[in-house]
């Protein structure tokens, strides 16, 4: 903590364009990466408060100013210090006010344009939390005088107190600093004049502060600096007494008053207190003598250069220094055998010195991005070297190894994500980011599909525990290999060994504590030579964590017999059920790709290009409109083409069978069943706890209907062709428009199905939007999703109705549906149904439905994995 | 009772004892085992993205069930509660495209506060505060999502004000206070605080404000870096009516910075701790009696003016919090000794 009860304040100027001409040059030639070093300096040499000036013709102020701002926020050695927003144009200090979460100083706002706007620009100073400097300038002009200045100050001052509610302690003067030793009479009292005013104004404004631009005094010695540095000095040295507590000087423009040579100090004296009438004369007379002599120069702490590479490394690593990592960087890979290596070694080990600092607290999180981007940038050095190392191998296709990631459903945090995605980037991995709330299919899916080596899954909220539960199950599912790595604020060692390990058997996991962990692992699990005991040592660790703890809390559910009576109900004396116009399976072709583009529900189509919002609101979005528009063109380009020359030849197979309700299952006259499951969560009113088999009439006649529709298999090779040519975009776009077409099919033969098959709703005339806000009569559930969270029941349904025969799609081995733009699910007519999802079960239902599907419960466990209440794993081992 | 009346017979309160604040909502409406439709009801039945997690969308879809928590709460012993619209503003209802129901969602969390604190202030006369919660978004003005591109900000600090300003105006009729809180990202405070003066000035919406930050991890810092004190520092221009910290850490880890915003602060201290840290699972264990002996010791040393609970917190721990605080005497405001004190990550002080 820096609190400081010193007399005066030190305000940095070198990051002022108007200050230094270095600063300006880099500014103007957009160099903001040296700009900020300029800034690092200063702080580090002492400055208490940078001032940051872009008052620069040339310039953008705004953006200027905004943009250095915003990046010397990242620093935290710099940003630990306020700022002073430097401008003469209102519109640049509000864009700097709108940056800093700290409390700055505003320099400066002044009455020159009168009373109003001095007020309106005092009101928002204080609404967005800064002190003022506040220039001794009027509608008449700039102050020079001893008594314009306190009166300018004092009428201010009463403004600011009385009407605006200003802290009188917010509130720093600038009496200005003007020139002296010009050549012209009237400016031989200016520094005198100020010193006078400060010590007047700090007695009539009480609590208030003054402050000067320092370097104004000694303009008119420019070129001559030990003559300007003792007239700082000098001035300093009688104006603090007076009251001056803070100014605009660098630290290296400064002398020690008792080092200046007397003689140059009893001329610069004469000159600032105008003592006598031919003190500027004395002083020029004496001041060539003193001109090209050094001043002391503020040196940085460089000590650490001294040490050895490695230590230099981990040094930079942990300050975020970037300055000499390419140097450092260079030294140490000639100094190993491969590049690689000294990513592996000290730039790995730095990189744990920083994970471990900022576990214990050491570092805080903007230091760690910093690090981060040091490591980067030492990446970047090697880069070429290993790739000249790939090519002479001839290994250079081959990736590092391809690193899936993605904060999970529900949870939107990703920063955590997104660092350790930076951090594996530089070390040669390739990234696939996902991005946030992505759902445990489409990780997967995509995994697959990009044949990547790591999952990795984070999440900052607790429901994220569990959804990384499901995705492992859902890995274990569909029999996937890969690593998968967990991470995030919420998660833990003992979570994953507990509740995560014993649902994937298939794959690793490993918890990995923080970013600066994440490339060790990854790099060890693809290593097939390291991985093994890796993975072994994870295991047992996890194996004896969870011996630790046996018993985790599961949230109680219902007794199955329970849940049972409150079943849902209907009248069914009451109820005729509606005759179907045929029984069994048959086939739909030939239908119009232009009737089906009526159905298509075009929200989910943007948010698959991560585009969120609803279609077509999302057009006009603010933040994605323009995208969306774009993409929107190209689409509606691609669906004339696509319908004009019929693409894909969309394909469905209805069927309808006699079928009543047995207990939870519905039995059908064909002699199968198919298989449902009753929600048995606890329920605070009035509601029953569902099964799919509540909408099918226990007795009498009934019936259920089952379809399955695909695009086609067009989609996918025209995608393919579109890859081939490299038209990525376009095979994307073709294949998104294939599941929504299979997806519109699956709306559009529903419709026919209530209207004409099953005819129980012909007079039904719904919209587009009102068939997507499913007000339709009656359901279609499908195997897989909440009602029915179990996929093997799909291989009834297949069956039924010959799907692979009627329209070509087969389910794959997990139960996936092949082409993959298909949907699959039940008719259920009766107007009391709805959609819902089951929630967890309890190990009573599972045993039941177990013995129903003829499956041991072992068997029934691993595909009700996803929506178990309890841990199969701890009841196995107890 | 009306806020006019409310806030000076609160005030009046404060100065005798130590008031109390409610508990978590979210652990609260976790217990009712929500899923996806109960989230959706009829009116979301066919919205295109998930909505299960969305808590404030319950205001809409279930405010019997945010009506039943604030009514435990009071009668646990809060004087006040929070409405349920920690993530009532169009930039964090994004996630779940709601945005243009943001404003209907804050209106809705005020409104059903209101009505069961005016319940329950109609049966025995005890003013019921309840306070607008508005929380910190899930973007941050100050830190660049991109990692190699520390300049970039994904959201402007006006399209951050804009968002709170309009959901302050839609919270205003039915709150008698703003609370700016689980301030992880003090730039975004700021927005809120720079909308909150805007519409006192220029709509004559003029309510106290409370502010309450977080202390993430254990450096003992904000998310963006500050340290408690330079956090205050760069809030007090809001000339709030209490400040303080919530979330995140337990009392045992959060005293410290609660006693290092206690020592700088000339106004009212708030404070409510997570029940203990999270354990493995995500869960809470501290019982509402452990939790009651830290705040009690808190109470008794004079750090505090108004307790409460964050994550993990129950009515059976407002209650045993109450209980603590009873018959403690709150912390008396200092004054202090004038000086201009500014903030960058770390505060900066230069006496006058």
């Amino acid at each position: 903590m820096t609190n400081s009860s010193q007399s005066f304040i030190n305000i940095g100027e070198r990051t002022n364009v108007t200050g230094s001409a270095v600063f300006r040059k880099m500014i103007t030639d957009g160099r903001y990466g040296d700009a900020v070093e300029v800034a690092r300096q200063q702080v580090e040499s002492g400055a208490q408060v940078i001032d940051v000036n872009m008052d620069e013709g040339m310039l953008d102020g705004v953006l200027a100013m905004t943009t250095f701002l915003n990046l010397i926020a990242a620093e935290p050695d710099i940003a630990r210090v306020p700022v002073m927003i430097d401008s003469s144009k209102w519109e640049v200090i509000e864009a700097g006010l709108k940056c800093v979460q700290g409390k700055g100083i505003v320099n400066s706002i002044s009455m020159k344009e009168g009373e109003a706007k001095f007020t309106e620009q005092a009101r928002a100073c204080l609404s967005y939390g800064a002190a003022v400097v506040v220039m001794a300038f009027d509608e008449v002009g700039q102050a020079d005088t001893a008594a314009r200045k306190i009166e300018i100050c004092q009428r201010a001052y009463r403004i600011l107190t009385q009407e605006v509610g200003f802290a009188p302690q917010d509130i720093i003067f600038d009496p200005n600093i003007f020139a002296v030793a010009t050549g012209i009479e009237e400016h031989n009292n200016y520094a005198l004049d100020f010193i006078e005013a400060a010590k007047v104004i700090r007695e009539i404004c009480p609590g208030c502060h003054i402050s000067g631009g320092l370097s104004n005094v000694s303009f008119s010695f420019r070129g001559n600096e030990p003559v300007r540095r003792a007239m700082h000095s000098v001035f300093l040295y009688y104006a603090i007494p007076a009251g001056m507590d803070m100014g605009i000087v660098n630290a290296g423009q400064l002398d020690i008053y008792d080092d200046i040579e007397p003689e140059l100090r009893a001329r610069v004296e004469d000159v600032i207190l105008n003592r006598r009438a031919d003190a500027t004369d004395r002083l020029l007379e004496i001041a060539e003598r003193f001109k090209g002599q050094k001043g002391k120069t503020q040196e940085k702490d460089l000590s650490w250069r001294e040490a050895p590479v490695a230590k230099r490394l981990e040094y930079a690593l942990i300050h975020g220094i970037s300055e000499f990592i390419d140097l450092d960087t260079e030294e140490a890979r000639l100094a190993v055998e491969r590049p690689l290596h000294v990513i592996e070694g000290p730039l790995m080990d730095g990189m744990n010195v920083v994970g471990d600092l900022f576990g214990s607290g050491k570092m805080f999180l903007p230091q760690v991005v910093k690090s981060a981007r040091v490591m980067k940038q030492a990446v970047a050095w090697l880069e070429p070297f290993m790739e000249e190392e790939k090519k002479r191998l001839g290994t250079e296709a081959k990736s590092n190894g391809r690193v899936l990631m993605a904060t999970v459903k529900g949870d939107v945090h990703d920063i955590g994500k997104n660092i350790v995605g930076v951090v594996l980037a530089c070390n040669g991995y390739d990234i696939i980011d996902l991005g946030v709330m992505v759902p445990a299919e489409k990780i997967l899916d995509i995994a697959v599909r990009e044949k990547v080596d790591i999952i990795g899954l984070s999440g900052l909220i607790t429901p994220s525990l569990d959804e990384m539960v499901y995705v492992a199950s859902e890995m274990q599912r569909r029999g996937m290999t890969q690593p998968l790595l967990i991470g995030g604020a919420t998660t833990s060692p003992a979570h994953t060994a507990v509740k995560i390990d014993p649902v994937i058997r298939c794959a690793p996991v490993i918890h990995v504590a923080d970013a600066s962990r994440a490339v060790g692992v990854v790099s060890t699990l693809l290593n097939e030579d390291d991985k093994p005991a890796l993975i072994a040592q994870t295991r047992a660790r996890y194996e004896r964590m969870r011996e630790a703890r046996k018993d985790g809390p599961p949230k109680a559910r219902l007794p199955l017999a329970v849940a049972r009576k409150a079943a849902f109900r209907p009248d069914w004396a009451g109820y005729a059920a509606p005759k179907p116009t045929f029984t069994g399976a048959r086939s739909f072709k030939d239908i119009d790709l232009a009737t089906l583009a009526r159905y298509i529900d075009w929200t989910p189509y943007f948010s698959a290009w991560d585009l969120a919002g609803h279609y077509p609101e999302i057009l006009q979005d603010p933040v994605v409109g323009e995208a969306a528009r774009g993409l929107w063109r190209d689409t509606e380009a691609m669906m004339q083409q696509l319908i004009g020359e019929a693409w894909f030849r969309p394909k469905a197979v209805v069927g309808f069978w006699g079928a009543n309700a047995v207990g939870d299952d519905i039995r059908l006259e064909t002699g199968d069943t198919f298989f449902t499951l009753r929600q048995q969560m606890k329920k605070d009113n009035e509601r029953a706890n569902y099964a799919l088999s509540d909408f099918v009439a226990p007795e009498g006649e009934d019936w259920i209907g089952g379809f399955c529709v695909t695009a086609g298999p067009e989609a996918d090779v025209i995608a393919e062709d579109f890859k081939a040519k490299g038209d990525d975009y376009s095979s994307i776009m073709c294949k998104a428009l294939a599941d929504r077409f299979a997806e519109a099919m699956a709306e559009y033969m529903h419709e026919r199905v209530r209207k004409e098959l099953w005819a129980y709703a012909p007079d039904e005339a719904l919209t587009t939007n009102e068939l997507i806000g499913e007000k339709y009569c009656g359901i279609r559930p499908a195997p897989g999703y909440p009602s029915q969270p179990e996929h093997t029941e799909k291989a009834t349904l297949f069956r039924l109705l010959d799907a692979e025969k009627h329209i070509g799609v087969s389910l794959t081995s997990s139960y996936a549906m092949s082409p993959a733009a298909s949907v699959s699910g039940l008719y259920l007519a009766h107007p009391d149904a709805i959609y819902f999802a089951l929630g967890r079960i309890e190990r009573d239902q599972v045993e039941d439905y177990a013995r129903r599907k003829g499956w041991d419960i072992k068997k029934a466990e691993r595909w009700l994995a996803p929506v178990l209440n309890y841990d199969p794993y701890v009841l196995v081992e107890a | 009772m009306d806020a006019m009346t409310r806030v000076p017979a609160l005030e009046a309160e404060a100065a005798k004892r130590i008031l109390i604040l409610d508990g978590a909502m979210g652990t609260m409406i976790q217990t009712y085992s929500l899923n996806e439709e109960d989230f959706r009801g009829q009116r979301f039945a066919d919205w295109a993205s998930p909505l299960r997690g969305n808590n404030d969308l319950l205001n809409l879809t279930r405010p019997d069930i945010i009506a039943a928590i604030h009514a435990q709460y009071y009668e646990a012993g809060a004087d006040f509660v929070e409405t349920n619209t920690f993530s009532a503003t169009t930039i964090a209802m994004a996630d779940y495209r709601m945005e243009a129901l943001a404003d209907e969602i804050a209106a809705e969390g005020a409104r059903i506060a209101r009505e069961v604190a005016d319940r329950l202030e109609a049966e025995d006369g005890k003013p019921r505060g309840v306070l607008g919660a508005i929380g910190p978004t899930n973007k941050t003005l100050s830190l660049s999502p991109k990692v190699s591109d520390p300049g970039y900000r994904d959201v402007t600090f006006d399209q951050v004000r804009e968002a709170y300003a309009a959901q302050a105006r839609a919270m205003a009729p039915f709150i008698d206070m703003f609370l700016i809180e689980t301030v992880f990202d003090t730039l975004n405070a700021k927005a809120a605080i720079k909308a909150l003066i805007d519409l006192r000035e220029q709509e004559g919406i003029d309510l106290p404000i409370i502010i309450s930050g977080t202390i993430t991890d254990a450096s003992g810092r904000t998310l963006s870096g500050q340290t408690a004190e330079a956090f205050w520092n760069s809030v007090r221009h809001a000339r709030p009516w209490a400040i303080g910290l919530n979330c995140a850490l337990g009392a045992d880890l959060m005293r410290q910075h609660i006693a290092a915003i206690s020592r700088v602060a000339d106004t009212r201290v708030i404070a409510y701790p997570n029940a203990g840290l999270p354990n493995a699972f995500g869960a809470y264990d501290e019982t509402p009696g452990q939790t009651a002996v830290h705040l009690g010791e808190w109470a008794k040393s004079g750090l505090v003016n108004v307790l409460g609970g964050c994550c993990g917190t129950t009515p059976p721990h407002i209650a045993a919090i109450a209980g603590a605080a009873k018959g403690k005497a709150p912390r008396t405001v200092p004054v202090l000794k004038p000086a201009l004190r500014l903030s960058g990550l770390e505060p900066f002080e230069v006496a006058s």
